[in-house]
């Protein structure tokens, strides 16, 4: 079963008034199980819109999302993916660990339980001795990896990531973005990254899917098929290959198509 | 050595505040009844202790009722008003023109209201004082929702009661002790102002009113120091409450 099948999908803000917007044009794109996907586009071009109606955090104007199998709305309900933002997002008055137990705690799931399973999951970002430390005690690469083991917690099928790395230092992007392969290989998580770095997009997916704005579309969609994930990978010549594709895909938009009947 | 270079400069300055006015009153040959030395006001506030610890007490337990009970109220009305939003817009001007009021001016009708020997009305002045910095600073951290946490709590789904309980709440928390810290002081303010219209004999404003009117100006000077002590007391306290309810804030903001 397909983690995410959108159909159709179109997302008009402000229908029918001076400053409607076409934020997604007729999109449909399918995300494999276990499949990592990243959705690159200049600003403006739908890309958070996308996986913003992906979560049920928004609502299609017309089309249809269908997560594992069900309805968007239904797979939120039941708590069916994780998500992070480019904002840690994380409470303040909570304790790392408290933060990390916080979807648990809204599932229901026993003091005990929820404990030891959020101990876990900071042990899974290396973050395990600040589990009583607050937020503002950490740094932005600590706090966002914080934020991804809280997404990973409830252990959802499916991740949805919205330039979660955005905001951090190239050095620790870079580690991070293995630690996050590592985790969704270990874990068997499908997920959808949105970002607007082409490097970081090539580096973490499988599947790179180009978009452009005025109305959002998809235009491109590069595989990328690199022998391993690591660090040297980033120097090999199908990595560059890769780059250079995704690149020309933003740049030509209808040129690439052209290209590649 | 940091502790003493903050706590230094202010108690040098008080210290030479204090001699600049004890010289001024002594040599200038100011009559008491502009202003007594602080010797005289020091030697009266030690004869009179007991009284003024007494005082003190009745007028703080006034101020402590009314701030709790115009606290408890005032972030009750914010949450009700930052649930529907129309509302929260009428309440804003109308809380204000509540607070333009000089609820000071009530006292002597509320006294009336009530039987003499009541501190009912003293509780309902400071309450009304208190309720206005409260609601409004509450209402304004109600309605301050990070969106990203807004996005994160809808993805979980949780209801409009949780988000309300796990996030706008402690969101608030450092809104409402703001409002804590402006409305504590008032509260004693408005204790100690409200008993000058008349009422229960026993706390430091009326104690300070009829030293006054027996020209006993150096006793009345020492209930109004205790004044400003209960004051201090009541001001501290609020910070130390906010340092023990917001641990994540390792600091206090000044």
């Amino acid at each position: 079963m397909n983690a995410v099948e959108v159909a159709g999908l179109t997302k008009v803000f402000n229908a029918g008034r001076a400053d409607e917007v076409t934020a997604l044009s007729d999109v449909d794109l399918t995300v494999g199980d276990g499949e990592f996907v990243s959705l690159i586009g200049p600003s403006g071009c739908g890309k958070s819109t996308l996986l913003r109606l992906i979560g049920d955090l928004l609502s299609p104007t017309r089309g249809t999302v269908t997560v594992a199998g069900q309805p968007a709305a239904k797979a939120r309900m039941k708590q069916g993916y994780g998500i992070a933002f480019q904002q840690s997002g994380l409470f303040e008055w909570r304790t790392v660990l408290r933060n990390v137990e916080l979807p648990l705690e809204l599932r229901g799931m026993s003091r005990a339980d929820r404990r030891a399973r959020a101990e876990e999951m900071l042990a899974l970002v290396g973050l395990s001795e600040f589990a009583g430390h607050y937020p503002a005690q950490l740094s932005g690469g600590m706090q966002q990896r914080v934020a991804i083991s809280r997404a990973l917690a409830v252990s959802p099928p499916l991740l949805l990531m919205d330039e979660p790395f955005g905001a951090l230092d190239e050095m620790t992007r870079e580690r991070l973005q293995s630690e996050l392969l590592q985790i969704c290989a270990k874990t068997r998580t499908s997920t959808v990254f949105v970002t607007h770095s082409i490097s970081e997009a090539v580096f973490l997916s499988d599947r790179v899917v180009v978009m452009s704005p005025r109305p959002g579309r998809i235009t491109a969609t590069v595989d990328v098929d690199l022998p391993s994930r690591d660090d040297a990978v980033r120097q090999s010549e199908k990595y560059f290959a890769a780059v250079t594709e995704v690149r020309q895909a933003l740049r030509g938009g209808t040129q690439a198509r052209a290209a590649t009947p | 050595m940091r502790w003493v270079r903050s706590v230094g400069p202010p108690i040098l300055l008080g210290i030479l505040v204090i001699v600049a006015w004890e010289l001024t009153v002594k040599l200038g040959r100011i009559a008491p009844f502009i202003v007594p030395a602080p010797s005289a006001i020091w030697r009266e506030f030690v004869e009179q202790r007991g009284n003024v610890w007494q005082a003190a007490l009745a007028s703080g337990v006034n101020a402590l009722i009314g701030l709790i009970g115009g606290t408890v109220v005032g972030v009750l009305a914010a949450m009700t008003a930052s649930r529907f939003r129309p509302l929260s817009e009428v309440s804003v001007p109308f809380a204000a023109v509540l607070n333009a009021l000089p609820i000071i001016a009530l006292a002597p009708i509320l006294n009336n209201m009530f039987e003499s020997t009541s501190s009912v009305p003293r509780w309902i002045v400071t309450g009304i004082i208190v309720f206005f910095p409260i609601f409004v600073n509450t209402l304004r951290g109600l309605r301050e929702v990070d969106p990203t946490h807004r996005e994160l709590m809808q993805s979980y789904a949780a209801s409009g009661w949780t988000f309300a309980r796990k996030v706008r709440l402690p969101g608030a928390l450092p809104f409402v002790f703001t409002g804590l810290r402006q409305a504590s002081s008032l509260a004693v303010i408005a204790a100690v102002v409200a008993e000058y219209f008349g009422g229960l004999q026993n706390g430091l404003g009326s104690r300070i009113t009829s030293a006054a009117s027996f020209t006993a100006y150096p006793r009345a000077w020492a209930f109004v120091v205790g004044a400003c002590l209960l004051g201090l007391a009541f001001y501290l306290s609020t910070l130390l409450l906010e340092r023990l309810a917001m641990p994540w804030k390792s600091r206090l903001i000044t």
